[in-house]
C-alpha cells in the first residue's frame, strides 16, 4: 500500500519515517498528481493557515474532498485536524475546512506555544498510555453523535474518529511510538 | 485521577514547534498591517521586530528588543505563532519576551550584543530559542546551550544570498565529513569544533544536526528559497526580503510557493513572473558591518 504524506508544509518527515519503519512506503504529495498515487493519506502538523491556502493553489483541495467522500481513510494531526473538521473557531474568516469529520475545533485552544505541553493519554484499545504531545494544538470544542471518541484529556475529546478519517489534536509523530500508525495501517488496509 | 505527568517547556515540546515550522517561511514584520499581509500570503510564522536587518544597518546605532506594546500588537493580530529577537547574552530581555508569551525567542545577531563572551542559557527558560550559526561548531555550542532551533546566519539585511550559501555548505558539509569520521577522529573534531563531544558523536551516528535548521540572511526571490532548500536547509526566515521589495503581497506568496515546491522549477518559474523589483541589495565587500560575525 501507498499512503501519501501531505508534504505541503509541516512535520511530514516524520510521519513518513513513522510509516516505514512499519514497512509501508510514504509518498510525499505536493501536487494532484502525487495525491492520486496514494491509497490513504495522512495531513501533518504545521500551520493550518499556510496548508489551506497551498491546499487550494496546488488543486489538492478539491481532489481531496471528493476522494474521501468515497472513503479513502485519512489521519490528521493538529493542524490535520483543523482541516479535516466541520467548523473552525478563532481561524482566518477564509479558512475553509474540509468538513470530512463532524467536530467543531477551535485553534490554539490550549493556547500558545508557553503553554505546549506532553501529558499521558489514554487511548481505547491501547494496553497502556501513549505520551501525547501537544503543540499549541485545537481544542475540540462539540462533536457530533457521528463521531467516535476514542481518547479524552480532562474531559475533552482528544483522538476521534468518523467512518474512515481518524483525527488526533496531539503530534503521535512526535511520540517515538508507532502505535497510532499501525492503527491506521490497519484501518486503511481494511478498508 | 490517574497521574497524567503532565509537563510543560520539555525537550520535545519546545522542539517540536519547530518541527511544525518546516517546509515554511517565516516573515520579519515591523507591525500589525504588515503581520496580517505575512499571514494572508501563507507565512507559518512571523518574526516581530522594530526595524528589518536593511535598517537597522542603515540606520546604525545600538539595535534592541523591540517594544512589548508592539510586539503584543502583532501577536494580537495574527493566528500564527509570533517570534521576537532578544540581544546575544541579554537573558533579562529573554525573560520579558517569554513573560509576554511569545512562541519563539530569537538570540540575534541582528541586534547588537550585549554580551561578548556569553550567550543566554536558554535551558533555564520554557520558551524555545532559534539562534544563528555560521558553521557547525558554532550550532552545536549554541544546541549545548540549549537552542531548539539554528539558522543559518548569512548576512541579514544585504539582499545577497552568498553568506547564507557559505554558511549552509559549511554546516554541511562538515557533518558530511564527521559522519564518514571513525571513532577515534571525533575527539579531534570536538577539539577543532570546539563543541561538545557527545553532541559530535550524535552529530557523527546520525548524519544530521541534533535540531532543525533552518536558512537566514540574504533571501530576496522565490528562486533564493529554493536554493537553499535544495542546499538542506529545512525551512527559510526573510528578513528586508519582503517589506524591502516593490510589492511585498505578492513577493511573499510566491517565497511561500517556493518553499513547498522548491524541487520543481516549473512551479518555481510560474511564481516568480511579475513579482515588482526585489530588494536591491549590497554586494558583501562594501559592507562596513558583518552581523553574522557578532556570536562566537
Amino acid at each position: 500500500m501507498k499512503v501519501g504524506v501531505l508534504a505541503l508544509q509541516g512535520a511530514f518527515k516524520l510521519h513518513a519515517e513513522a510509516l516505514e519503519r512499519l514497512g509501508v512506503e510514504a509518498l510525499e504529495v505536493r501536487s494532484v498528481e502525487d495525491f492520486n498515487s496514494s491509497e490513504a493519506l495522512i495531513i501533518p502538523g504545521g500551520e493550518s493557515t499556510t496548508m489551506s491556502f497551498l491546499l487550494e493553489s496546488s488543486g489538492i483541495f478539491e481532489s481531496l474532498q471528493e476522494r474521501s467522500i468515497a472513503g479513502m481513510p485519512i489521519l490528521g494531526t493538529c493542524a490535520g485536524m483543523i482541516l479535516l473538521s466541520s467548523k473552525i473557531a478563532d481561524g482566518r474568516s477564509d479558512q475553509k475546512p474540509l468538513n470530512l469529520i463532524d467536530i467543531e475545533v477551535r485553534r490554539n485552544g490550549y493556547g500558545r506555544q508557553i503553554n505546549s505541553f506532553e501529558s499521558d493519554l489514554f487511548i481505547e484499545g491501547f494496553e497502556s498510555s501513549f505520551r501525547g504531545v501537544f503543540i499549541r494544538a485545537p481544542l475540540v470544542e462539540d462533536v457530533s453523535e457521528k463521531v467516535e471518541v476514542i481518547a479524552e484529556l480532562n474531559g475533552r475529546p482528544v483522538m476521534c474518529r468518523q467512518d474512515s478519517t481518524i483525527v488526533t489534536s496531539f503530534h503521535p509523530e512526535l511520540a517515538d511510538d508507532d502505535r497510532i500508525h499501525a492503527e491506521f495501517l490497519e484501518m486503511a488496509s481494511n478498508s | 485521577m490517574e497521574e497524567l505527568n503532565h509537563d510543560t517547556g520539555t525537550r520535545l515540546v519546545k522542539r517540536g514547534l519547530a518541527e511544525m515550522l518546516k517546509g515554511g517561511v517565516i516573515m520579519d514584520v515591523v507591525d500589525a498591517e504588515q503581520a496580517k499581509i505575512a499571514e494572508d500570503a501563507g507565512a507559518t510564522a512571523v518574526m516581530a521586530l522594530e526595524r528589518v536587518p536593511a535598517d537597522i544597518r542603515r540606520d546604525g546605532g545600538v539595535a534592541r528588543m523591540s517594544d512589548p506594546e508592539m510586539i503584543e500588537d502583532i501577536k494580537k493580530s495574527v493566528t500564527v505563532p509570533v517570534m521576537a529577537k532578544a540581544r546575544i547574552g541579554h537573558f533579562a530581555e529573554a525573560q520579558v519576551l517569554q513573560s509576554i508569551g511569545v512562541d519563539y525567542i530569537d538570540e540575534s545577531e541582528v541586534l547588537t550584543p550585549a554580551d561578548e563572551a556569553h550567550h543566554i542559557d536558554k535551558w533555564k527558560f520554557e520558551a524555545p530559542f532559534v539562534c544563528g550559526a555560521t558553521n557547525l561548531g558554532e550550532a552545536l555550542r549554541r544546541i549545548s546551550e540549549g537552542a531548539c532551533l539554528i539558522r543559518s546566519k548569512g548576512e541579514a539585511g544585504t539582499g545577497n544570498i552568498v553568506e547564507a550559501v557559505r554558511h549552509l555548505r559549511s554546516i554541511f558539509g562538515d557533518i558530511g565529513r564527521i559522519s564518514q569520521a571513525d571513532s577515534a577522529e571525533l575527539f579531534d573534531w570536538a577539539k577543532r569544533l570546539q563543541a561538545p563531544l557527545p553532541l559530535v558523536q550524535e552529530v557523527s551516528e546520525t548524519g544530521e544536526l541534533p535540531v532543525p535548521l533552518f536558512c537566514a540572511g540574504g533571501i530576496a526571490t522565490p528562486a533564493d528559497a529554493s536554493l537553499v532548500m535544495q542546499l538542506g536547509a529545512q525551512a527559510v526566515f526573510v528578513g528586508s526580503g519582503i517589506f524591502k521589495s516593490e510589492d511585498p503581497a505578492p513577493r511573499a506568496r510566491a517565497i511561500v510557493e517556493a518553499t513547498t515546491n522548491y524541487l520543481d522549477p516549473s512551479i518555481l518559474a510560474k511564481v516568480s513572473r511579475k513579482l515588482g523589483e526585489p530588494m536591491t541589495g549590497i554586494e558583501m565587500d562594501s559592507i562596513e558591518t558583518r552581523l553574522a560575525e557578532r556570536g562566537w
